[in-house]
């Protein structure tokens, strides 16, 4: 191992020593939408959300993580991108659609 | 000095207008769309540092993605590449080399059809197995470079240029099927190659197990005209963090397989606790040459590699990936040591107005 090896692994490790000295409050447990989808998902809301999240689970976060928030603007846009990328029906659309919009 | 004249004139030839193109559908999408349908912005950039034999390469990276609805039916996306490669000089003179490149990875339109196809036309990302399309975007993927066998039935640029079908054929409670087919004309084009080609993909995915399975196949029709032979498996249990994903790829010259397995330390506090954040990646990876007519960039001997990774999920999209790996064939045994610092941005195009 060099030299640069040990500086590198230096570098990562204080990269991952300062979320930990910042780290305040728990990020939602599912990072999704407008905000207002993980609220409802917290409080265990309606059947609607629940099928949302789980076409979210079984569509988008088995390859990625889920980005911490975005805009509703942009909510329709991204179900169309993963319309093609995750081959949805349309079904599943509409319901990720309302999910990230409750 | 000449070089990077070039370089600038090249980039400001060949690049700009097909970026000027994109820019102009998306101020046309925005004339046209809804409330939730702002064109987006997003990708991932990137720091990146690998060690490969003793030299250490430098690699910093922007892969900028935007998607773009035209109408109801109509969406036009588009992803591209920027980045500039530090390598160490060998020979006397030392120091380090420079080389800039810019591409779109893809740029294609989804024309949705009816509820189960979508028609895609342009230039598309090769739907073969699923490193290609899913995880080779550098803020999904958990380790920097892409399996050895991601050359085998992608074709040599990993895009087609024509026209694609696909779509959800299933959609029940237990399980779905989905399906890709595409044709592919031969392309030179500088930033659309591609080879002339036909080939298709299946999946079934079972949703309580939360495994799936598919396969893929490709033909190339010019050249050598091989068959590529594809499968995946993925199985993601609930609840666990833990995640295992392998591919098996055949073509007439070279095979191969990789296999990944990750697990998120979530049980301890949670996902997003400090521990919670941390991802240990392994990865085992084999080619095989069947003959010595090379035409797929598989390695030229028959290759083993064990990837051990750390990563570690940071607040605010950001992800640190580190790996160690070990590489043994008959010419030569390697050590491959790589970090790497990746953020990821989503964000509306412009600033609009919700309804």
């Amino acid at each position: 191992m060099t030299r640069k090896h040990i500086l590198a692994f230096a570098l990562a490790a204080g990269a991952l020593a300062a979320p930990i000295s910042l780290h305040s409050k728990p990020q939602p447990k599912c990072a999704t939408g407008s905000g207002k989808a993980q609220t409802a998902n917290a409080q265990g809301a309606n059947a609607p959300q629940d099928q949302g999240q789980k076409i979210f689970d079984r569509n988008c976060s088995r390859c990625h993580n889920a980005p911490e928030g975005f805009s509703p603007r942009i909510s329709g846009t991204i179900v169309r991108h993963m319309r093609t990328r995750a081959n949805l029906s349309e079904q599943d659309e509409k319901e990720l659609l309302k999910f990230f919009n409750p | 000095m000449l070089s990077a004249i070039s370089r600038f004139l090249h980039f400001k030839l060949t690049v700009w207008p097909r970026i000027l193109v994109l820019g102009l559908a998306v101020a046309f999408a925005g004339r046209s769309g809804t409330a939730q349908d702002t064109p987006l912005i997003s990708g991932g950039g990137g720091f990146l540092t690998s060690t490969n034999g003793g030299n250490t390469t430098y690699l910093p990276i922007i892969e900028p993605l935007i998607a773009a609805p035209l109408g109801r039916h109509l969406l036009v996306e588009s992803r591209a590449a920027l980045l500039e490669t530090f390598t160490p000089n060998t020979s006397l003179k030392g120091g380090y080399d420079a080389s800039f490149f810019a591409g779109l990875t893809y740029l294609q339109g989804d024309i949705k059809a009816t509820p189960h196809l979508t028609v895609v036309a342009g230039s598309f990302l090769i739907p073969f197995n699923t490193y290609n399309e899913r995880l080779s975007p550098i803020w999904i993927g958990n380790f920097q470079d892409g399996p050895l066998i991601l050359n085998l039935g992608t074709l040599s640029t990993g895009t087609g240029v024509g026209g694609e079908l696909r779509g959800s054929a299933v959609d029940r409670d237990s399980y779905s099927i989905t399906y890709a087919g595409f044709f592919s004309a031969r392309s030179g084009n500088e930033q659309f190659n591609s080879e002339r080609s036909f080939g298709g993909q299946s999946s079934l995915y079972l949703h309580r197990a939360r495994l799936e399975g598919g396969l893929s196949y490709d033909r190339s029709l010019q050249g050598m005209q091989e068959n590529f032979y594809g499968g995946h498996i993925w199985w993601e249990p609930k609840d666990t963090g833990f995640r295992l994903r392998g591919e098996g790829a055949r073509g007439h010259h070279a095979q191969g397989y990789w296999f990944e397995a990750d697990y998120r330390l979530q049980r301890f506090g949670g996902p997003d606790s400090w521990i919670g954040r941390f991802e240990p990646v392994f990865r085992m990876q084999q080619t095989f040459r069947r003959d010595k007519i090379v035409s797929d960039g598989l390695p030229l001997e028959n290759t083993q590699r064990a990837d051990f990774g750390f990563d570690y999920n940071l607040p605010h999209n950001w992800r640190i990936l580190t790996s160690y790996s070990r590489q043994f064939s008959a010419t030569d045994n390697r050590n491959i040591w790589e970090t790497g610092i990746v953020y990821r941005f989503l964000f509306p195009a412009w600033k609009g107005k919700m309804h």
